[in-house]
């Protein structure tokens, strides 16, 4: 069995780190894993994008076409790389800074609006924790008690940090679950 | 330490490091300066040496002064880098001192772009530098194995005191995948007194080493020349390595591959075998020597109906499997080059397309 996560969205909304997380929790969870970013000669608040593969057995091509799943943290993400999700995939949309819907009929679409859930936690930077919690309580492609002992490791080195993003965790599988 | 999740290009640097390699030089270029980031924090913290040159052409002779000394030294770069560090390189084969150069390719020709390509094949196999100089080249196709591969490349290189290269691509050194560095591949510098310019004084001897690459007079440049070879031709006895994957029953396709476009047509052959189709694969892991008896044997199987060598360039490998196959098989050549990567999709049309 294997699946395939793309995130996409601004240069620093913290893609790369939210798809690193994942790529991580599989690993502790036993899987294979393949993180493959998008290393095009792009800028700061281009469009940023990486994917993430998941497997139970040696993954083959780690490039991906068509994933299983999404995590759509802006319009621009959505608009280009709704239509390639495989049906029956996870599209997770930012609904505060996306309007508009996937489009799709045959996926679950899981609106949730990050970045006014991170403000109201305290810190619009922990958006990217919260779409990551919601989309991985959603698809179940991880443990959910993996996920957090990844996102505690992650910010080990800036210990200060660390209640606000399990906070964000907490409020991301809330908000998968409502 | 278990498993951990690294890119590449870390990967490499720190399996230099736990190779016992402390001396790094090297000039920043994409897809590949994650290695030069990675070391110039993580070596002086094992008290190594990490340098930045002014060009790629200064750091393959501070790879030469350093090498010289009977030190373990190595530098990685990506494509029009590794051409500049060629008469370097050509010089230290030249003059028989061990070294690692780690290509990471990517598009070319010229500038050519950032993202992963297989487009140095020719030049990293057959003609890196002026003169008879060869490398034992070793293409990886997984982060785990880029570490392996890095971790071998030191004791290879003094096994033939010749320059080893791990030819990588862009997606080897930008994705992340777990890895672990297995200790058994930790290995001890080779005796290095009986050559290395290290001073008499420290080796307590009152012999002279003597390290050229001039030799005027035609007789003896010759003899020289006939050391490198039997060098090389011990290279082809010893060190051939290849992965075989669905060879055991039959197959009407063999496929030739290797690094990043193997892993494609990894996906590529299980997606042909369920839907119906056997096709087997052998993906050199030394593209020099390369796997020529075991990919000839392989296309010689009776089920086999022809051969593809599929690439991500122009078809710089389809030679090499073509001598190999020495014309028992049509061989095919499928590719794609500059960044583009060819999709399982594409490879299985092009398959299919072969037994039509």
């Amino acid at each position: 069995m294997q699946s395939e996560v793309m995130f996409a969205g601004f240069g620093g909304q913290g893609i790369l780190l939210i798809a690193k997380i994942l790529a991580h929790a599989a690993m502790e969870d036993g899987l294979e894993v393949a993180w493959v970013p998008s290393y095009g000669p792009e800028m700061r608040g281009g469009t940023a994008y990486c994917t993430v593969v998941i497997s139970d057995r040696l993954i083959g091509s780690p490039i991906i076409r068509n994933p299983m799943h999404l995590v759509a943290m802006n319009r621009p993400s959505l608009e280009k790389f709704a239509p390639m999700v495989k049906p029956n995939g996870v599209i997770l949309v930012n609904s505060t800074l996306i309007s508009i819907d996937a489009g799709r009929d045959d996926v679950d679409e899981l609106r949730v609006p990050v970045n006014e859930i991170a403000v109201r936690l305290g810190n619009v930077r922990s958006a990217n924790i919260v779409a990551l919690a919601a989309f991985a309580a959603r698809a179940r492609v991880v443990k959910m008690d993996t996920l957090r002992h990844c996102v505690k490791e992650e910010f080990a080195s800036k210990e200060k940090l660390i209640p606000l993003n399990m906070a964000a965790v907490d409020e991301g599988e809330k908000a998968a679950a409502g | 330490m278990g498993k951990v999740l690294m890119k590449g290009n870390e990967a490499i640097g720190e399996a230099a490091i736990r190779a016992g390699c402390l001396n790094y030089f090297a000039y920043p270029i994409t897809p590949q300066s994650e290695v030069a980031e990675y070391l110039s924090r993580r070596l002086p913290e094992v008290g190594g040496v990490f340098l930045q040159g002014e060009s790629e052409v200064a750091v393959s002779y501070m790879i030469l002064g350093a090498a010289a000394t009977g030190e373990r030294v190595f530098t990685t770069s990506s494509s029009p880098g590794i051409s500049l560090m060629s008469e370097g390189i050509s010089y230290i084969a030249g003059m028989q001192i061990p070294a690692v150069f780690v290509n990471i390719m990517r598009g070319g020709p010229g500038l050519g772009g950032i993202l992963p390509s297989q487009a140095d094949y020719l030049q990293a196999t057959k003609g890196i530098g002026h003169g008879d100089c060869r490398l034992l080249v070793m293409a990886p196709a997984s982060v785990q194995e880029a570490a392996e591969m890095t971790m071998r490349a030191f004791p290879l290189a003094e096994k033939y005191l010749n320059p080893v290269m791990i030819l990588g691509d862009g997606l080897i050194g930008q994705m992340m995948e777990p890895v672990e560095f297995p200790d058994d591949l930790k290995t001890e510098p080779s005796k290095k007194d009986e050559w290395a310019t290290n001073g008499m004084d420290t080796r307590g001897s009152n012999r002279r080493n003597l390290i050229r690459s001039l030799y005027l007079d035609p007789e003896v440049l010759n003899q020289h020349n006939l050391e490198l070879k039997a060098k090389y031709d011990r290279m082809q006895q010893e060190e051939i390595r290849y992965e075989a994957y669905n060879t055991d029953s039959d197959y009407e396709v063999l496929i030739v591959s290797y690094g990043t476009m193997s892993r494609v047509c990894r996906t590529a052959v299980d997606q042909l075998q369920e839907q119906g189709m056997a096709v087997g694969m052998l993906r050199p892991q030394t593209v020099y020597p390369f796997p020529e008896e075991a990919v000839g044997n392989a296309a010689a199987k009776k089920s086999c109906l022809a051969v593809a060598s599929i690439e991500m360039s122009m078809g710089q490998m389809l030679e090499d499997v073509q001598r190999s196959v020495k014309g028992r098989q049509p061989v095919h050549w499928f590719g794609k080059c500059g960044g583009e990567v060819p999709t399982p999709e594409e490879v299985i049309e092009f398959v299919r397309s072969l037994t039509k």
